[in-house]
């Protein structure tokens, strides 16, 4: 009964989406709905807070190994939540400096404001610069220019990478006018203007079918994978 | 199996430690130091209304301190020695220090797994998760949930703009609050099941946004795009060598896409016609897979250096390429003989 009547509000909640632009009636449902999935959205971060809560309390409490690092992240979610919720060292909002809660939650000066900057920012963006030594780490490893399709990924790379540096510009800039078109900066451009806009575009459309066929599986009732176990098929 | 032997690496970790130690220690030594920040003091005054007193007016007043760099406060002091307008910016300048001491502590994951990198890792997973969480609550729960069901109080004490609800979206809030309520039940085991219906609602709405934005967006659009005349005239005729090089991409273009979509197409075997423009389509799409390499990386290289520029300009104060640091001529680098 429980998956019959899921089934029911996934079918409708995505029939009210699909048909909302087609009946001016049915508008004001659609954006509802989206008001509604934002919330829920929202509510669904609670819902992960509590899991990492769960899942680290239960470690520290059994002394597991690495336990000092699973306080070490309940300490820092503690903090961040209270920091944040608490709103502590927002100044108030000029327009509505009368209202207490007014101020913006990441306002300059606010301890938000300086876990963003200063804890945030610098792990997050210097985790994905480490990808730049694994990328190419991994390229050396893997790449070899054994077939014709091997040589032409390597090449177009090696030539979008040096097309946009200095060094690329540096290396070909004594070509004459008339062959101004092989400057590897105009050919890195001509790639990504011709053959990269024409293998993306063919990717998209590839997407945007495969999204509008699993979409209407689903609305459909064929397909229940989302379920869970024993949702499946039709 | 066997194990690792340990003493390299600790004699690695010790000499990363030390060099590190030793940049850190020369730099402190040398010229005006380094990481510190500074804020120059702003006095703000508003007069707002109050009912409860006698003028019907109160006027509140609160100090907000903006960031300056550290000429600005030389500057400052040189002119008047006793001045407080602009001073240290104590949590700043050990939000440096705490921002280059994780820097490292993940850069140090190049050379292997360590206390450092997990004792920061473990920090990310516990400030992302919550600040993930306090962005939803005052980005969506605060405006629409409580702006809808508890509309006086959030007008009262968070958002005194917000304008009123209307019945439709009060009845939708009430719905959303059901839901979210089933969905949270997730940590319960015991009724756990019944959150299903918030994934049936956050499925299914998906499922019918998202056939309408990849249709009109990415399906329409693009092959819309893509339907663009084939010869594309260039002055000095019709058939000329200009012309034919002026259309040349718009071939190129509608023939790549025609190919890669071919070679998409699994419903017919890849033989005779049907092969050859899968093959083209492969190449095409190896070309794609190969500049979407070289973007990638050129990305990562773009932060690395983001990074490094962090450690060496704002932290170690050893490069200055905005020249925050350069009083009368001098640069703090060598020392300006001042006033830290």
């Amino acid at each position: 009964m429980m998956r019959i009547v899921a089934l029911a509000i996934a079918s409708v909640a995505g029939l009210v989406m699909l048909l909302s632009p087609f009946f001016p009636a049915m508008e004001s449902v659609g954006a509802q709905s989206s008001e509604i999935f934002n919330v829920i959205a929202a509510i669904a971060f609670i819902l992960g807070a509590g899991s990492l809560v769960k899942v680290n309390l239960s470690r520290v409490g059994r002394r597991d190994t690495g336990w000092g690092y699973a306080f070490v992240t309940l300490l820092c979610f503690a903090i961040t939540l209270i920091v944040g919720l608490g709103k502590i060292g927002v100044p108030p909002n000029p327009q509505f400096a009368a209202t207490p809660w007014a101020g913006e939650k990441d306002a300059a000066g606010s301890a938000f404001a300086w876990i963003y900057e200063f804890i945030l920012t610098p792990i997050t963006s210097t985790m994905f610069a480490l990808l730049a030594f694994y990328v190419a780490s991994a390229a050396f490893r893997a790449f070899r220019a054994k077939n014709r399709e091997a040589m032409l990924l390597l090449g177009t790379a090696f030539i979008v990478l040096l097309g946009r540096t200095f060094a690329g510009v540096w290396l070909t800039g004594g070509f004459p006018e008339w062959a101004s078109g092989l400057r590897l900066e105009n050919l890195s451009m001509f790639i990504m203007q011709v053959f990269n806009t024409a293998g993306n575009r063919a990717i998209i459309i590839g997407i945007a079918l495969g999204v509008t066929a699993t979409s209407l599986r689903i609305l459909l009732g064929i397909d229940r994978s989302w379920m869970g176990a024993g949702g499946g098929s039709a | 199996m066997s194990k690792e032997p340990r003493s390299p690496a600790i004699l690695v970790w010790a000499m990363i430690v030390l060099a590190v130690a030793a940049v850190v220690g020369l730099r402190i030594g040398l010229g005006d130091g380094m990481a510190r920040a500074y804020a120059e003091r702003v006095e703000m005054r508003v007069t707002v209304q109050d009912v409860a007193s006698p003028s019907g007016e109160r006027v509140v007043e609160w100090v907000e301190w903006k960031s300056v760099s550290p000429a600005e406060f030389s500057r400052a002091v040189r002119e008047s020695p006793s001045q407080d307008r602009v001073q240290l910016n104590p949590a700043n300048t050990v939000g440096l220090w705490v921002a280059a001491l994780l820097t490292l502590a993940i850069f140090s994951f190049l050379y292997r797994d360590n206390p450092a990198y997990r004792l920061a890792e473990a920090i990310i997973i516990g400030v992302s998760a919550a600040y993930w969480g306090v962005i939803g609550v005052w980005d969506s729960i605060v405006p629409k949930l409580f702006g809808a069901l508890a509309h006086g109080w959030t007008t009262a004490h968070i958002l005194p703009n917000l304008p009123a609800p209307t019945t439709q979206s009060q009845i939708g809030m009430g719905i959303a609050l059901a839901l979210g309520i089933l969905l949270l039940l997730r940590l319960v085991p015991a009724v756990g099941g019944i959150s299903v219906w918030t994934m049936a609602f956050i499925v299914g709405i998906t499922a019918g946004a998202k056939i309408i934005s990849h249709v009109e967006s990415d399906l329409l659009a693009q092959t819309v795009a893509t339907m663009q005349p084939l010869v594309q005239p260039a002055d000095g005729g019709f058939w000329t060598g200009a012309t034919l090089w002026a259309s040349l991409p718009s071939v190129l273009v509608v023939v790549g896409v025609l190919c890669c979509l071919t070679y998409f197409f699994f419903s017919v075997e890849h033989k005779g016609v049907v092969g050859s423009a899968a093959r083209i389509g492969i190449m095409y799409l190896m070309i794609t897979f190969g500049a979407a390499f070289g973007f990638t990386v050129m990305g990562r290289v773009a932060l690395l250096s983001q990074r490094v520029e962090f450690l060496l300009d704002d932290w170690l104060w050893l490069i200055d390429p905005l020249e925050r640091r350069i009083v009368d001529g001098v640069s703090m680098i060598v020392g300006t003989g001042g006033v830290w």
